[in-house]
């Protein structure tokens, strides 16, 4: 089983239409995971029905007990992410959950309190099942709560003998892309061709080289910047990259999304071509490269 | 004077185009317009603004290192780090510098004063002008995993006698908090997509979690349907710009320009835009 993920850096370049498109391609051979817990969309155009779904609860947040408070202020002084206020009451959206406040207490006044920042799920698709989950809103912790819709789609595709394992990871660079690559045998980065599109493929780039994991480039809609697309070729040559394919504008990404499925089962032709190609070259780079 | 944040829960839907866009067409008509970069996983901005720097900054998290002949390997430091960045052994701490938030329990909670901190750096801040616009960033290091210290250090900036136009990263979660929080009035950018409706209604609770007046831009406004415009009459948001999607205005974002430096009409729409925003700003703001 190979595990794949699909990330970005910069957000908006066309990742999950493109996951759905690719899980398509290969019903029954694969479990999905929807790495973007922020704003998750995969379940949208894939048709997913939920049968399963579960608490996220991994960090606590701090409590102060009026009562034997006897405002002595250490925990204000102490508290380094601004989370205690004058009146010594604590903003739950502030508080980091380190605990450092309930530790120093001289009068043992705050008590930390598990909360359930967000939930996990998993549904069923025509392509296999997908894993997905929604952070709570302003939560903390989508690391962890990425790194649990991983590892929960990796046991159903290892237990159900699936070929892959395809995760639609985040934008970014920080902790929730970090933990979507983490273990994968290859990524496939979505580049847009904007100068924004190559500065951010440059930031992606070096994360994947830091945690050791083989890259590929796929440009999308990259006949609205002529130029930049040949700007991120270039690019993709003098680095070693392999291109696996450039994808066209096409209204249909957006029509079939209104529709609520995957583009490829919206449109065939040279469009549904043009995407099975950057899937199957994808495929070869991941099983050459990773062995 | 105003803090504005420009926020959005999904990415790519038009944040920095709008907040550069926006500070550009204030430019003749203030002397004291700033932007803030504070997308600092993927900052962006300063491609199109091309700003002359004139101060950078390393930004850390402190992080604890022990002293191995004061340290009696009692625990007490890995028992209060609640984010497991401290494993006592035998005769050793080994200390997991990447897990670590910079809350200093282990350090003062450390019976043998064993524990002292220092500064590692996870990115740098950046400050200068581009004519008289000001200018700052934040740029996290690559394989670094939490922004919102690199975050906080780009709003310091912050000037408070000028209009700060902050452009906040994607999402709904802490980096997204840590730009906003704080910011007088919240920017939404969506398109009339599945997808941007359903970030947008993420991003909506969250400025009213933090108590913040917004109101919506829509992006590629003429790609998708109308259920983000019935959506926002729903929910009482205001949209107080519409964008079509135009092949040249998306020529324009791919070299990295500003359509106000190119264009009248553009530059009389984000004026509007902004008009709209202090209005509306008031009216949300009154008793």
């Amino acid at each position: 089983m190979k595990i794949l993920t699909v990330i970005s850096g910069k957000g908006g370049t066309g990742k999950t239409s493109l996951v759905a498109s690719f899980a398509s391609l290969v019903p029954d051979r694969l479990v999905l995971v929807d790495g973007d817990v922020d704003a998750a969309n995969l379940s949208l155009i894939t048709g997913a029905r939920e049968f399963e779904s579960h608490d996220f609860s991994a960090s606590k947040v701090a409590v102060v007990n009026p009562e034997t408070c006897n405002s002595c202020g250490l925990c204000l002084e102490l508290c380094r992410f601004q989370a205690v206020a004058g009146d010594f009451s604590i903003d739950p959206v502030a508080c980091e959950g380190c605990s450092f406040c309930a530790f120093a207490c001289p009068r043992e006044a705050i008590e930390m309190q598990e909360k359930v920042s967000g939930r996990w799920f998993v549904s069923r698709t025509p392509y296999g099942a997908l894993v997905h989950a929604r952070l709570g809103i302003a939560e903390e912790n989508s690391g962890k709560l990425v790194t649990i819709v991983r590892n929960k789609g990796q046991e159903l595709a290892k237990a159900s003998g699936k070929d892959y394992l395809l995760i639609d990871g985040p934008p970014g660079i920080g902790c929730p892309v970090i933990a979507a690559l983490s273990g994968a045998d290859a990524a496939l980065i979505i580049a847009e061709p904007t100068v924004s599109g190559l500065h951010d493929l440059e930031r992606i780039l070096s994360v994947c080289r830091h945690f050791g994991i083989t890259a590929a480039v796929c440009i999308n809609r990259y006949d609205l910047g002529p130029e930049q697309s040949k700007s991120i070729e270039a690019y993709c040559l003098k680095e070693g990259l392999v291109m696996v394919g450039k994808i066209p504008f096409d209204r249909a990404f957006v029509d079939s999304m209104v529709q609520g499925i995957a583009v490829t089962e919206y449109t065939g032709g040279a469009l549904l071509n043009r995407i099975s190609g950057v899937w199957d070259h994808f495929l070869n780079v991941a099983e050459q490269l990773s062995g | 004077m105003i803090n504005l944040a420009i926020a959005s829960g999904k990415g790519g839907t038009g944040k920095t185009t709008v907040a550069v866009n926006l500070a550009l067409a204030l430019i003749p008509d203030y002397d004291n317009v700033e932007l803030l970069d504070c997308d600092v996983e993927e900052p962006n901005a300063h491609l199109f603004l091309k700003p002359e720097f004139e101060l950078e900054k390393a930004v850390g998290i402190p992080v604890p290192a022990v002293d191995h002949d004061r340290c009696t390997f009692c625990g007490r430091c890995s028992e209060v780090c609640m984010f497991n960045a401290l494993a006592v052994l035998k005769d050793q701490v080994i200390i997991l510098e990447e897990l670590c938030h910079g809350c200093g329990s282990c350090a003062y909670l450390c019976p043998e004063k064993a524990i002292t901190e220092y500064n590692r750096p996870i990115g740098t801040i950046k400050s200068g002008s581009a004519g008289k616009l000001k200018f700052g960033g934040g740029y996290l290091n690559p394989g670094e995993a939490m922004s919102p210290p690199l975050i906080n250090a780009v709003k310091k900036m912050i000037q408070p006698d000028h209009i700060s136009i902050i452009d906040a990263p994607p999402g709904t979660s802490c980096p997204v908090v840590s730009a906003v929080s704080g910011c007088d009035y919240c920017l939404l950018v969506t398109e009339p997509t599945p997808f941007g409706l359903n970030d947008l209604d993420l991003a909506s609770q969250m400025v009213s979690k933090l108590g913040l007046p917004a109101g919506v831009v829509i992006n590629r406004s003429d790609l998708g349907d109308d259920r983000v415009e019935k959506y926002c009459r729903h929910a009482g948001l205001p949209v107080l710009q519409k964008i079509p999607f135009d092949k040249e205005l998306a020529g324009l974002y791919a070299r990295g320009e500003a359509v106000v430096s190119h264009n009248r009409e553009w530059r009389r729409r984000f004026k509007a835009l902004f008009s709209g925003i202090t209005g509306n700003k008031k009216e949300v703001s009154r008793p």
